[in-house]
Parts: C-alpha cells; sequence; structure tokens
C-alpha cells in the first residue's frame, strides 16, 4: 500500500496522521481510563460508557451554544467551562446509576454487562428524545482552530495539541489520585481485599461510588475532547465502546501505564491506515491485529506475574 | 537409592513470582504409601508446592518426577491421569450439581468430547459411587444439591470425588480447617482409612492431627526446607522452635 | 435414592423427563399446529422468522447457561450462515439471462455496479446447492472452531472472551459492509427468488419453509437436550460452577468449551440460513454488535437454563419488538434497555425462571388435587427403562 510514495513523503504522511490520531487518542485514552479503574475496582464492565461520553458532548454543545448567545465576550474561554460541566455531569449520573444498579452487580462481570448495555439503551433514547435524532457539531473559538506548520508538509493542528496536553494532565492526575493519595490507598485496598479494608475503616460503598463516577466523570471530559473530531449523535458513543475495551483488555486491565500504551498504538494504527485504505478497511485491519496479538497473548500486553 | 525408587521426586523446585522466590530451590522425596506432612509458618509456600506438582502453577526451575515422568512438562488433566489427586484449602465442589452427579462427573471415565456422549450410567457405576458415599458419610445425601450441604460434609465430597479417581498420590491442602471437633475426628478416622494404600501429602496446621497421621513432616520456611524427619525430631528441631516460637 | 438406582436410556437423553416432554409437545403443538390455524401467510412468515432466532437462543442455552461461556458474536454465525444460503440464491438469481444487460452478465447486480468483472472463487461453491449446504454449517463451525481454540485453549473466558466475540462481531460487520463489491455491502445480498427453480416468494413456499423451519427447530431443542441431559451437560455445569476443580480431575476443559461453543455456532447458522430462505434476503444489520447482544436478551428473557423457554423467549420478544416498533418507535429502545436490566435484576432465569417457582408448584398442586393416586413426579435422571 505505500507503493507510489518517496521516503519522505511517507515520513511527512506519517507525522501527519501521527497528529491527526491525537485526538482520536485522547478520546481512546480518556474513556479507557474510565473503564479501566471501574473494571480493576469493581469487576463491572461498563457498557453505558460510551453514552457517559455522549453526556459529556451534548454538555460541550449546550455550554457552547450558551456562551455564543450569552456571554459571546468569553466565548473563546467557553471549553475550559464545558469540560467541568461535563466531568461534573457524567460524575453525576455515573454516582447515581452506581446507587440504583451497580452496586447490586458486584463481582457479576457478565452481568453488569448485560445490565449497562440495557442502560446504554435507555440513554441513547432519551437523548434521541431531548436533543434530537440529528448530529450536532460545536463551534471551536477562534484559538483552537487552524494549525502550526513545521514543515512544509507538516501541519500540527492546535486542538489536538490542546487536548492532548488536556489528556496528560488529566492521566497524570488521575496517577497521583490513584497512587499518591489517601483515596487511591483506599481505592487499591477496597480492590485487594474488600474485607480487610472494610476492617480498617475504609466504607468500601462509598469508595466504590466515587470510584464509578470517577470513571464516567472522565469518560464526559471524554466527550468534550470528542466534539472536535466527531458530530454528536444520540448512538455515537456506541461506536466507541468495543473499541475502547480493546484498548482496555489490549493494555492489560490491571496496568494503566499498559492502557496508555495501548491507546496509543491503536489510534496510530488506525489514524495511519486510514491514510492507505478506507477508513472501515483501517478500522478492520486494525481491530483484527488487536484481536489477533490478544489471541496469541490473551493477558495483554503488560501485566505482571503472581500467584493467583 | 536413585531418585527413581520413589514415587514423588521433586528436586531444585524454584517459582518466583515478579522477583519474590516463592519456593526455592526445593528438593523432597515421597514414598509409596507414605503419609507426608508439611508444616509452615503462612506465607511458607506450602500451598505454592502442591500448586507445582499439580501444574497449577508453573515453575520457574527445578523437577517434579512422578513414578519417573516429569510433570512440569504435563498440563493439569494429564498429571491427575499419571495418578495425582489434589484437594484444595476451601471446599471445591460443584455447588448446581447434586451429591451423585458431583462424585459421578470424577470418575476416572469418559473424560473426553466424545466419551462423556457416549457415557451411559450402568449398574456398576451406581454401586461404586454409593460405595463412595457411603465412605465419606453422605450416603442419605446423594440427591442433595452440594450447595445445600454443610461446610464439614462439603470437605468430605471433595474428598470422595477424589477417592473415586483412586490416586496413587493424594494431597490434601488442610483437610480439616474449618470443622467441628466431631466433624475432625470422623475426617481423621476417614484419612486413615483412606490413606493404607497410596502416597499423601498433607499440609495441616492442627499438630494433634500431624502426630495422628504424619510419618514423615517437612518444615518450610520462606520457601526453603527448615527441617524434615519424623515428628519428634522436627519439634525438638532448634530452627523449628526459632521459627515459630522466636522473634 | 431410588432416583440413582434406574439407569436411562441414551435416547431418552433426547426428550427429558415427563414435565420436559410434556413442555415439548405444548411447544411442538403451538409452533406446528395452533400458529399455522391461527395466523394468516404474512404474520406465519413473521413468525417462522422469529423462530429462526430460537436455533440462536437455544445454542445460548447450551453455552451460556449451562456452560457460563457468554458469547456477544452469535451474530457473526447466524449471519455466516444467512449469507452461504444466500449467496446459493443470489447466483441462481444471477443466471446469465436475467442478467443480460449487466455489463458483465451471469455475476450478481451489486457486483456489476461495483465495477466487478468476474466472480470472486470464494463465490464458486456457492453454485452448488449439495456444497451450500454444507458450507451452511461447516463455514461457521469452523469459524468457531478456530475462535475457541484460539481462546478456550489460553484460558481466555468470561469478560474477555465476551469482548472479544463481540470485537469479532463488530469487526464481521465492518468488513461486509466495506466490501461491497463482494458481499452487497450495507444493503445484503436482496432480491432473492428461487430455490432450484422453486419460487420461494410465493405464499404456499413461504407457508412450506415455516414448516421446514418449525421441525428443524424441534429437532435441534432435541439434540439440545440430549447434550444437557448426558454427562456431556453436567460436565458443563460443573465448568460453569468450577472449572478448575474439573481441570484437577483429569478433564481438559477447554475441549468441552470449545465443543459447546461449536455446537451454538452450528444452531445459530441453521437458524440464518433458514432465515435467508424465509425472508428472502442477508444483510450485514444481522451481523454486527447490537443483533448479536439482542440474540442473548432472546434467550435471557425466556431462561438461559431452559431450551424451550429460550425458543419462547426468541418469539415473544421479537414479538413485542414489531408490535412496538410499528406503533410507538420512541418505547422500543427503552423498552428493550428495560428488559436488559430486568433479565439481570429481578428475573434471572426468565420466563422459565418464573414458570418453574410460581407456576409449576401451582400445576402440580391442581394434579395431585384431582388425581391422588397419580405417580409422584418422575426425577430427570430416572427416565427411561
Amino acid at each position: 500500500m505505500f507503493d507510489g510514495y518517496t521516503a519522505s513523503q511517507l515520513m511527512s504522511i506519517f507525522a501527519m496522521q501521527g497528529f491527526a490520531g491525537l485526538i482520536l487518542f485522547s478520546v481512546f485514552l480518556l474513556m479507557a481510563l474510565g473503564l479501566a479503574i471501574i473494571f480493576g475496582q469493581m469487576g463491572v464492565i461498563n457498557m453505558a460508557h460510551g453514552e457517559f461520553m455522549i453526556l459529556g458532548a451534548y454538555v460541550t454543545f449546550l455550554t457552547s451554544n450558551f456562551f455564543q448567545s450569552n456571554l459571546p465576550h468569553f466565548f473563546g474561554g467557553y471549553f475550559f467551562f464545558a469540560m467541568a460541566f461535563a466531568f461534573l455531569a457524567a460524575g453525576a449520573l455515573g454516582y447515581a446509576l452506581e446507587w440504583v444498579l451497580i452496586r447490586h452487580l458486584y463481582r457479576r462481570p457478565l452481568d453488569t454487562l448485560l445490565a449497562t448495555w440495557g442502560v446504554s439503551m435507555i440513554l441513547q433514547q432519551v437523548y434521541r428524545s431531548v436533543f434530537g435524532a440529528r448530529e450536532v457539531g460545536v463551534v471551536l473559538p477562534d484559538w483552537l482552530m487552524g494549525s502550526y506548520q513545521v514543515t512544509d508538509m507538516i501541519d500540527v493542528p492546535i486542538n489536538g495539541m490542546f487536548v492532548m496536553a488536556l489528556t496528560a494532565t488529566i492521566t497524570a492526575a488521575v496517577f497521583a489520585l490513584m497512587f499518591r493519595s489517601t483515596w487511591g490507598l483506599q481505592v487499591r485496598a477496597v480492590t485487594q481485599n474488600r474485607v480487610m479494608a472494610g476492617a480498617a475503616g475504609i466504607n468500601g460503598k462509598r469508595v466504590d461510588r466515587l470510584t464509578f463516577a470517577l470513571g464516567c466523570g472522565i469518560a464526559g471530559v471524554a466527550g468534550s475532547a470528542f466534539t472536535m473530531v466527531g458530530s454528536t449523535g444520540p448512538t455515537a458513543g456506541q461506536l466507541y465502546i468495543v473499541d475502547t475495551f480493546l484498548v482496555v483488555v489490549f493494555g492489560g486491565a490491571q496496568s494503566l501505564f499498559g492502557t496508555i500504551a495501548s491507546a496509543f498504538a491503536i489510534s496510530q494504527s488506525q489514524s495511519t491506515m486510514e491514510f492507505f485504505l478506507s477508513g472501515s478497511m483501517a478500522k478492520v485491519l486494525t481491530l483484527l491485529t488487536v484481536v489477533g496479538i490478544l489471541l496469541l497473548r490473551p493477558q495483554g500486553l503488560f501485566v505482571v506475574k503472581v500467584r493467583k | 537409592m536413585t531418585t527413581n525408587d520413589f514415587l514423588l521426586s521433586v528436586e531444585g523446585l524454584t517459582v518466583s513470582f515478579d522477583g519474590f522466590k516463592a519456593v526455592n530451590d526445593l528438593s523432597f522425596y515421597v514414598d509409596r504409601n507414605e503419609i507426608r506432612v508439611i508444616i509452615g509458618p503462612n506465607g511458607a509456600g506450602k500451598t505454592t508446592v502442591l500448586d507445582l506438582i499439580c501444574g497449577k502453577t508453573k515453575a520457574t526451575a527445578g523437577s517434579v518426577a512422578f513414578k519417573g515422568s516429569e510433570l512440569t512438562r504435563m498440563s493439569e488433566h494429564q498429571i491427575v491421569k499419571a495418578g495425582v489427586g489434589r484437594k484444595f484449602q476451601t471446599p471445591s465442589i460443584y455447588e448446581d450439581l447434586t451429591v451423585f452427579e458431583n462424585l459421578e462427573v470424577s470418575l476416572p471415565m469418559a473424560r473426553s468430547v466424545s466419551g462423556a456422549l457416549m457415557f451411559r450410567r450402568s449398574r456398576s457405576v451406581v454401586e461404586r459411587i454409593e460405595a463412595v458415599a457411603e465412605e465419606i458419610f453422605l450416603a442419605d445425601q446423594l440427591g442433595k444439591r452440594a450447595e445445600y450441604l454443610s461446610h464439614g460434609q462439603k470437605q468430605w465430597l471433595e474428598i470422595g470425588m477424589l477417592l473415586i479417581q483412586e490416586p496413587e498420590l493424594l494431597m490434601l491442602d488442610e483437610p480439616v480447617a474449618g470443622m467441628s471437633v466431631s466433624e475432625r475426628e470422623r475426617t481423621a478416622e476417614l484419612l486413615n482409612r483412606i490413606t493404607r494404600d497410596r502416597a499423601v501429602i498433607v499440609i495441616e496446621h492442627d499438630m494433634k492431627f500431624v502426630k495422628n497421621i504424619a510419618h514423615k513432616v517437612t518444615v518450610l520456611h520462606q520457601g526453603r526446607i527448615l527441617s524434615e524427619g519424623d515428628i519428634n525430631k522436627v519439634q525438638n528441631d532448634p530452627k523449628v522452635i526459632e521459627v515459630y516460637l522466636g522473634h | 435414592m431410588k432416583s440413582h438406582t434406574t439407569l436411562p436410556s441414551r435416547w431418552s437423553y433426547f426428550l427429558g423427563d415427563m414435565s420436559e416432554r410434556i413442555g415439548l409437545l405444548l411447544f411442538a403443538v403451538l409452533i406446528l399446529v395452533v400458529l399455522p390455524l391461527g395466523l394468516d401467510s404474512f404474520r406465519l412468515n413473521n413468525a417462522g422468522k422469529y423462530l429462526t432466532y430460537a436455533f440462536v437462543a437455544v445454542g445460548l442455552v447450551l453455552c451460556w447457561g449451562l456452560g457460563g461461556i457468554l458469547s456477544l458474536g452469535q451474530g457473526v454465525f447466524f449471519g455466516l450462515g444467512g449469507y452461504c444460503m444466500a449467496m446459493f440464491l443470489k447466483l441462481e438469481a444471477s443466471d446469465p439471462e436475467s442478467t443480460a444487460i449487466q455489463s458483465t452478465p451471469g455475476i450478481p447486480d451489486f457486483m456489476d455496479w461495483n465495477q466487478i468483472t468476474a466472480l470472486p472463487w470464494f463465490w464458486e461453491p456457492f453454485h452448488s446447492l449439495p456444497l451450500t449446504l454444507i458450507a451452511v454449517i461447516v463455514v461457521p463451525t469452523l469459524f468457531a472452531y478456530v475462535l475457541g481454540v484460539a481462546m478456550f485453549k489460553r484460558r481466555v473466558g468470561g469478560v474477555y472472551f465476551a469482548i472479544i466475540t463481540q470485537a469479532v462481531a463488530s469487526i464481521l460487520s465492518i468488513l461486509i459492509i466495506g466490501q461491497q463489491g463482494l458481499t452487497g455491502g450495507v444493503n445484503g445480498i436482496t432480491d432473492l427468488r428461487t430455490l432450484l427453480g422453486w419460487d420461494i416468494r410465493s405464499d404456499d413456499a413461504k407457508t412450506i419453509l415455516y414448516f421446514v423451519n418449525a421441525v428443524l427447530l424441534i429437532g435441534v431443542i432435541m439434540l439440545a437436550r440430549f447434550i444437557k441431559n448426558c454427562r456431556l451437560g453436567r460436565i458443563l455445569v460443573a465448568i460453569r460452577d468450577k472449572e478448575d476443580r474439573l481441570r484437577f480431575t483429569g478433564y481438559d476443559v477447554a475441549n468441552f468449551k470449545v465443543f459447546v461453543f461449536c455446537v451454538a455456532a452450528a444452531f445459530s447458522a441453521i437458524g440464518g440460513a433458514m432465515f435467508t430462505l424465509q425472508v428472502g434476503f442477508m444483510s450485514p444489520s444481522f451481523v454486527g454488535i447490537v443483533p448479536s447482544i439482542e440474540m442473548v436478551v432472546f434467550c435471557a428473557v425466556g431462561g438461559r437454563l431452559s431450551l424451550i423457554g429460550a425458543a419462547y423467549g426468541a418469539l415473544i420478544v421479537n414479538y413485542a419488538k414489531t408490535l412496538l416498533s410499528e406503533s410507538f418507535p420512541e418505547l422500543w429502545l427503552l423498552a428493550m434497555g428495560a428488559l436488559f436490566i430486568g433479565v439481570v435484576m429481578v428475573f434471572p432465569y426468565g420466563l422459565a425462571g418464573l414458570y418453574e417457582q410460581y407456576l409449576k408448584p401451582w400445576v402440580a398442586e391442581r394434579f395431585r388435587r384431582r388425581l391422588p393416586a397419580a405417580e409422584p413426579v418422575i426425577p430427570p435422571s430416572a427416565v427411561g427403562q
């Protein structure tokens, strides 16, 4: 598929597509972080995670509209508010869902998978009733538009760099929260031994609920990022859920570092192949490669050997 | 005596989890019809040794020879077919099947897909199962779903599921843990009976129970053998006393 | 203990115990007599369509209900079976005379629209009906075998298996949609007319196909019942309960998982082929993630442990879907979502479980009062003799 390109052209194509893939990488990573935390912590497979992302996207859309009509002077800064609102909205919905449904289903991953699929269908219908079946797009503020020209063949899109920086910040924050804070210590304690953690005075239920809400909140932020690459519709979230789960499994479900690496590998290979092949074939090839590697190495790319 | 004369020869067995050596260069030998008890403080690697022998955990180095064949290269079901049976620490039975069905599934026959499809319950199968049920005090519970058994009965059922396979080497991980006093006594009696014609490796903490059945005791500490010999020798070994009572 | 001292004959496994026999009889009467008499030809054809999903649901009872292996990719096998059948019918509909106006006569119309000038190699076998019928079963089963061996031999199970099968469903549907020239793309393979010259679009043909489908379904249920009732069925339950114990009892567990996954795939494939025959087309909308997970709900609603229940589940959920999406399309997704949550939270064993719990004791009570001298209910393992 590389016929007819010179080496330098190929280099430029890879670089361009690589930068173009950064937003996809960010969306994958933010989604996968939430999923991995929730699965690792509670053994819950959240099939409605895509709908939480889309909720974030709708909130971003609403915020953008609000700023456009009421606060046009501050439009340049709306995105930061949108992200905060998206995080809060998705987190609040996650908190409620945990209380109504998820807490009854801990450690029954197959059941959570089916039940949350039901939740995702209901949310899709709610979005369709509230926002309409048509897809909506947001207007980006001027400073996020355009690109920075590195060479005469390579453009770096500014929104991509911005989302990338944002994702890096959030990822670092999640790491700090999980591995440096007292709360993270509690989460890890509950994950390893719920009974002992309870005996040590940790309120496992509260930890669970906040963890779930946090995972969903991050998905909401992913939704904000998503508005820059795709248009928001009721069913848009479903398109990402399988890919994101593959990201999590591929990275090794227990390893946050693995999640980052696999999100990068999958988004970049898809983005790069899209230049040479049709979008659908790029996706097929990427997924096939991932599934193929998983069949050879089912434990994912990064796992440590432990006694079970 | 060459190593082949033993039923089980464990030599240089080592396994490391992420750098931590749970079992470290371990060697011991078990004779035919010998009852060996492994004791040791928590985290000494007792259960891991059983895991290594029955193939649940793969060894990093070393060998486990059983009747001259190397177990470390075999898969779990092949090891079982070679004659090694294993009871787990918590009762491991099929809760959704009846006691009869639990024993029937454990029969050492029709263990392939086609065999299972063609299997037919015969008179001799029923009699064999009833005999084992008698032995494990569950003769009047055959039709009961296993999940409704008491904890002690579940332990007995799992022992019965191993008995019906007639293994040459039986490995029991804390067979009396969590049992009432009367259940303990019946279990000791049961074990004394069933250990007659086979080699047995038992992990147990209850010293009274150990004295009762052990031919030879191996004391593990931090993945290595601390002491080995008959029960009196081990109990008077200063190193053992240090580990259990010291610090 | 009486139940264990009687020895069942192997043939009795096909029918099950007395209540299972009655259940099967009632189901057979429903689909072979009541529905054909009560429904007009159009609605009977619809019912036949729903019953093709029952093949999938019955396979899922074995695989998921008994064995605990949740596949979210059964649409793949349904689709492969359906596509194999559709390819044969499409080739028959694309003979050189009827396609004379194409730039390449003799190939399916969608290939011609996509500037393909020769039949792709993998279409060639589908000129022959015997080869097609073999392919309907063998292609999906072989695919399941490869997937199953790759995953189960490496101990991939539980949610990982579910997610990978879902990814496979996603891949196959994207692939079919993307390769329009080879597969008919998003529209699928349409405009199927005759089977060896016999017009399958006529009312008579549809009625006959309905009966073929119904009889096949009953056969599949009996076959599944054999597997459930023989030793293998108990081994599957043991796998669901304590896979490790079984492994340390000397079983190669992966072989059993591969077997039951293949059986479920083969059943789904028969359903898919019968779908194509009765409905007259096949498309990627039956292959992807959404249809595959819906098939799980058919099984769950009917009861994941009951073969007959699963068949009813397929019938009822699809009937409700048609009813609701005709009159209140916006309600359908909500209802379906609620069903998913309901079968997990409220009635995990589906309609069959509700029947066992509430209706059966009541029925048994009724019969005992009327027939005081009747034999007690025969336990499952005592059947035969």
